[in-house]
């Protein structure tokens, strides 16, 4: 018998499975168990090798504003389904299976609140809905967050997470990519600092527009991010991809962004950041 | 000797019967005369009626074609005087896009463009036109000078995407498309993009994000890949033709969802059966929509272009 076999069956009170599911979590890199509780607490961090699982948006925003307050943007309203695609399921079945596991209409959620007293807008996309991929209603609310914290005149935070595109709606979700580039000159104009901060994973053409246009780069330890996905790059060359290849750390090392932070680090960093970018007399 | 596609074998089949006949005429006595007529007649009607109803994965085999004019093609058709500037100044200079200055019809411009190669050597030499980041950053010092200078900017779209590669990636294959893409929607100059060949994904969009984007009627224009689309989401690469038909890759259904601004008509048969005929007509067009454009001043380039992008939904 192993030691969490001791430890479940020394739980009188409790059936195995549900312990199994409900009381532990594995970490998936180290394989530790680690009580769910801790794991939670830890913002999803593992506690003996620090990888960085992902993290729902409710998670992301509790950790980030102060006192557990923000103010939920409204998602923009979009055409769905523009070109009633089908591949061997319909893609409105394919939203509604997505809306039912996330309760969210799409895969970014832009909100208002404070960082350490700092106003600023933050967006946060949800590799949960449909790996995050960015299709119009994620153009609209990247375009719909950038505008918000221009009226407000704050700057606009966001956490990215995406496979890339979204293939249903085809020629239109690769438009998003310049849509959302003009978005984002409307805020170079208005003055604001545009902050990223990279999740896992980051690829395709959402990492070929708005995730690495930001005023800083940010990224979160062992985070996924790239162009190209790594099968498709092992295709081309026909060998093995370096270790840590398109990793964060490996980013941060070929000059293509300017820190790694720890996620307990995050918010301090952020608002360390925003304050160093906002507030100047001479900003153009 | 032309090379055909799959679906052209009937066509294929009737030209070839037409040279045996012609080749049988030239050596013997035999008035083949008609015969040649009816079968040519047959042969063109055939061809007509196979590329008035092309099926958008049929159409992805002739934007690929082999035999399909290429960016030097188009140069030597389009452009007088065409001196080509090279490097991104930073790390090589990528021979998948080609750039420089250019006349046409004696309007000075920026011209570029993937270039895909047309032999085993040419296409090695220009990696199939899938361009690197320092393809990309070449476009953009190519289009901040032009900007600079006053010079409209043409870009000629071939490609099958951006290069993924280790090197690609470690040098920012992503963020050089963003900067690219970013560089055309900042433009205080003319911009008239034109997909003639394959339009693929963020690789093309970084030198099309213009006022004016053109498309040659056979060419396709998409975020992936048919076969790419149908390994991910039917997950076997045999269904390209049905995610060809579903992503909507087509010229004409990029007109109708209001992506591209104009379908340029291609010669019967594609642009590969008449290469001087297509030029002539893209020359033709792009110059329209230069002297459009050329009234417009920086701010309302830069306007028309933020407008349109913001627009598509
Ligand atoms: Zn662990």
């Amino acid at each position: 018998m192993s030691w969490i076999d001791k430890v479940r069956n020394g739980i009188p009170f409790l059936p195995k499975r549900q312990a199994e599911d409900q009381l532990w979590h594995k970490c998936k890199k180290c394989d530790a168990m680690v009580f769910l509780r801790e794991w939670e607490g830890n913002a999803h961090v593992c506690p003996r090798c620090d990888f960085h699982d992902r993290i729902g948006v409710k998670e992301r925003f509790e950790l980030l504003f102060d006192d557990g307050k923000w103010e939920e943007l409204p998602s923009p309203e979009v055409r769905e389904d523009p070109l009633k695609f089908r591949d061997t399921k319909k893609y409105t079945d394919r939203m509604k299976q997505a809306r039912a596991k996330t309760q969210r209409k799409d895969a970014l959620i832009n909100a208002k609140g404070k960082i350490d007293g700092r106003p600023v807008v933050v967006g946060v996309q949800d590799f949960a809905f449909m790996g995050g991929s960015m299709g119009i209603a994620v153009g609209a609310a990247v375009v719909a967050g950038l505008r918000a914290a221009i009226e407000a005149k704050r700057p606009y935070i966001l956490f990215t997470a995406a496979g890339g595109a979204r293939m249903q709606e085809g020629i239109l979700s690769l438009m998003q990519m310049p849509k959302t580039t003009v978005a984002l000159q409307e805020m170079k104009d208005a003055g604001l600092p545009y902050i990223v901060v990279l999740t896992d994973p980051t690829t395709g053409g959402v990492t070929a527009s708005y995730a690495m246009l930001g005023d800083v780069q940010i990224a979160e330890p062992g985070a996924l991010i790239g162009f190209a996905g790594q099968r498709v790059i092992e295709q081309t060359i026909r060998e093995k991809l370096p270790e840590g290849f398109q990793r964060a750390e490996y980013l941060l090392e070929h000059g293509m962004i300017d820190m790694v932070v720890h996620r307990h680090a995050l918010k301090e960093k952020l608002a360390g950041l925003v304050g160093y970018l906002t507030g100047n007399k001479d900003a153009a | 000797m032309m090379s055909y596609l799959d679906f052209e074998r009937p066509i294929a089949e009737l030209e070839a019967r037409v040279a045996e006949l012609r080749e049988t005429a030239n050596g013997g006595k035999i008035d083949v005369g008609q015969e040649v007529h009816r079968l040519e007649v047959k042969a063109r009607k055939l061809l007509r009626d196979t590329y008035a109803k092309l099926t958008p994965w049929q159409k992805a085999q002739v934007a690929r074609h082999p035999e399909r004019p290429h960016f030097k093609e188009y140069v030597a058709g389009i452009a007088e005087d065409f001196m080509p500037l090279a490097g991104d100044r930073a790390f090589a200079d990528d021979h998948a896009i080609i750039g420089g200055l250019a006349r046409i019809d004696g309007r000075k411009v920026m011209l570029m463009g993937h270039e895909k190669g047309n032999d085993t050597a040419s296409r090695l030499k220009h990696n199939f036109g899938m361009a690197k980041p320092e393809g990309y950053r070449k476009a953009i010092r190519l289009m901040e000078l032009a900007d600079r200078f006053g010079l409209p900017v043409v870009s000629l779209v071939d490609t099958p995407g951006a290069f993924p590669g280790v090197q690609a990636e470690e040098r920012g294959q992503a963020e050089a498309i963003a900067r690219a893409t970013e560089k055309c929607l900042e433009l205080g100059v003319p911009m008239v993009a034109t997909i003639v060949g394959e339009g693929g994904s963020g690789g093309a969009v970084a030198i099309a994000a213009a006022n004016k984007v053109l498309m040659f009627e056979h060419a396709i224009y998409s975020v992936i890949s048919p076969e790419g689309c149908a390994s991910i989401l039917w997950r076997t690469a045999d269904k390209a033709s049905d995610a060809a038909e579903a992503m909507r890759i087509t010229a004409r259904h990029l007109e109708e969802l209001k992506v591209i601004d104009r379908v340029v008509k291609e010669p019967l048969g594609g642009a590969h059966r008449a290469p001087d005929k297509a030029i002539d007509t893209l020359k033709s067009a792009i110059v329209e929509e230069l002297d459009g454009l050329s009234s417009l001043s920086r701010d309302e380039l830069i306007a028309q272009r933020r407008a349109k992008y913001l627009a598509i939904s």
